[in-house]
């Protein structure tokens, strides 16, 4: 890295100079047409000042001063131009992206993949096993206390252990007890189990909030007109507990969608560990930045939806209030 | 006693009849010894303050609450053995609730056709006629495809009742059904109400709208922590109460401009 520095120091001016600049601004224009909605569009308006025309034109120029604040603030630091060179190097950027596994690194591009294949399992596991735990915790009958001593002791444990624990002890653990199947699977495979395993009980917590919100008196109203337990849950329970949760379950996943970074740990090339690789292979971590591109691309869109689901939902709420 | 599915019970149908029922929350004893009973076809009303026991009660019967004693016959069966389907009591037992009470993610089809298709097993296209038939009979027919959120108050309990109704139930229980009302929508539900004891529904009522009681009701009981005070035809109790009790009730319903 010290060997390379002033060679490529004075390279990443020239790079790195008109690069950074031209990428924030592209940031700006793209956050234009946003400034406007958020500042005038969404929410109670706790911090509106107008509306109309004005207020696009306030937050546009708001946020045009802040950004440039802060781009002058970045080309000023003493240290940009290496900053610049180390981790926004366009060179470097499109190297590991494209990974050449001659030179023994691989592409950060191909390796997300990965992520996304993990977060797409995991997700469905988690979905489909966070909803048995909640069941089982709101469960009444008592031939189930067993089992709800059991979920909420599994909850406890998984949403106490950090991930990145979890991680390590399913990705080393199963394989060390040398069963067969079990043990011989690949790093992946047993990070989508670790995901799957501590995300599971964070959601069950979402889901039984969402089995909570919905009023008992459905629950009668249900069972009255002679439908079983199961149907009512089936039917009339649990599609307005999960409606009532979207917005904090899509939160999670956000979430999960980054968090596959942490399988690397085990050392599967997903995009972190890809990007880590050439970091240590070049001496420039340029990668990391392409990685956390890549993951931004991934969970903006997530976010974006998100947040178009609490406003139509806001609204749906509001037209109904009215009537 | 030519109604379908009512087994002969003695010389006159009871399509309900309750003995010595009690029920507590916790410390709380909401039902002391309710004794009553319901002939097939005829309607009778409950009245009393809240939290007198009237809404317990109706929910003990449709079996959403267990009973800590006594004994409840539906149809000449009794409903408190242990090992009896509540299912399938319910499915005869129609209940309409103060707060309406639809699933507020469904259409109003789909609210009325739920519980035949997914309970009684009943063809969705079948399901969907008889529910057309019934929303229309009750002036509801361009709302099959609106959600309840789109509704007024009035329509939303006419739904409730269709609802109720599409099971085909002997008998209809119905807890203050115009209590969340505004004053100007109540005469549309009591009229689906008169209509419904028009065509011989059987049925029991917990109400606050005393004039309504004294025109539809064959008899009234006036109920008091947990216990029938007094049970006559309406003109009697409305005109000539024995008890000072319902004397003192009914002079502050007057008082309240309610009567």
């Amino acid at each position: 890295m010290t060997d390379n520095q002033p060679g490529g120091g004075t390279g990443g001016s020239g790079y790195g100079g008109p690069t950074a600049p031209s990428m924030l601004s592209a940031g700006v224009s793209a956050g234009l047409p946003m400034a406007g909605s958020f500042g005038t569009g969404r929410g109670p308006k706790l911090l509106s000042g107008g509306g109309g025309r004005r207020a696009t034109a306030i937050s546009t120029v708001s946020t045009l001063v802040v950004l440039a604040a802060l781009v002058a603030i970045f080309l000023a630091a003493p240290g940009s131009s290496q900053v610049r060179h180390t981790f926004f190097d366009p060179h470097d950027m499109w190297q590991s992206f494209i990974g050449d596994p001659q030179k023994g690194y691989y592409s950060v591009g191909i390796a997300i993949w990965l992520n996304i294949r993990m977060f797409l399992a995991a997700e469905v596991l988690i979905l489909i096993l966070a909803l048995v735990i909640a069941l089982i915790r709101q469960s009444t009958a008592a031939v189930l206390f067993p089992l709800r001593v059991l979920a909420m002791i599994y909850v406890d444990f998984f949403r106490g252990v950090p991930l990145l624990l979890v991680v390590y002890a399913v990705g080393f653990g199963i394989p060390a007890l040398r069963l067969a199947f079990v043990s011989t699977q690949s790093f992946a495979v047993y990070g989508v189990i670790a995901l799957t395993l501590s995300y599971s009980a964070y959601v069950s917590e979402v889901y039984r909030a969402g089995l909570n919100s919905v009023h008992q008196s459905q629950v009668a109203a249900a069972r009255s007109l002679g439908l079983s337990q199961g149907t009512a849950l089936r039917y009339v329970i649990l599609p307005q507990a999960v409606r009532n949760v979207i917005p904090p379950l899509l939160n999670d996943f956000i979430s999960l969608q980054k968090d596959t970074a942490l399988v690397g740990v085990l050392g599967a090339i997903e995009a972190n560990q890809a990007a880590q690789i050439y970091g240590s292979t070049v001496f420039n971590y340029s990668s990391l930045t392409v990685a956390a591109i890549l993951f931004l691309i991934l969970t903006i869109p997530l976010a974006r939806f998100t947040d178009s689901l609490i406003d139509r939902d806001r609204r749906r709420r509001l037209a109904g209030a009215t009537r | 006693m030519t109604a379908s599915g009512l087994s002969a019970v003695g010389p006159s149908a009871r399509a309900i009849s309750l003995a010595e029922v009690y029920k507590s929350f916790g410390m709380n004893e909401v039902l002391s010894g309710i004794s009553l009973t319901v002939p097939a076809h005829e309607v009778i009303c409950l009245i009393g303050a809240s939290g007198s026991g009237k809404s317990t009660l109706l929910r003990c019967i449709n079996l959403l609450e267990p009973i800590d004693a006594g004994r409840i016959c539906l149809l000449g069966q009794d409903v408190t053995e242990p090992d009896i389907n509540a299912n399938l009591v319910r499915r005869q037992v129609g209940i309409v609730f103060q707060s309406y009470n639809l699933f507020p993610h469904m259409t109003v089809l789909r609210n009325v056709t739920l519980a035949p298709i997914k309970a009684l097993r009943t063809a969705k296209g079948q399901a969907e006629d008889t529910a057309r038939e019934l929303l229309a009979r009750f002036g509801l027919a361009d709302k099959q495809d609106e959600y309840p959120d789109r509704l007024s108050g009035g329509q939303q309990q006419r739904v409730a009742i269709v609802r109720a109704l599409a099971m085909q139930p002997q008998v209809m229980l119905l807890d203050e059904v115009t209590s969340a009302l505004d004053p100007e929508l109540v005469a549309e539900v009591l009229d689906v109400i008169r209509e419904l004891a028009a065509s011989g529904m059987t049925m029991l009522i917990a109400t606050h709208e005393m004039g309504f009681a004294r025109d539809i009701a064959s008899r009234v009981c006036f109920l008091e922590e947990g216990r029938i005070i007094e049970e006559a035809p309406p003109a009697e109790l409305f005109t000539d109460p024995k008890d000072d009790r319902t004397r003192r009730f009914l002079r502050r319903i007057v008082e309240a401009g309610r009567m």
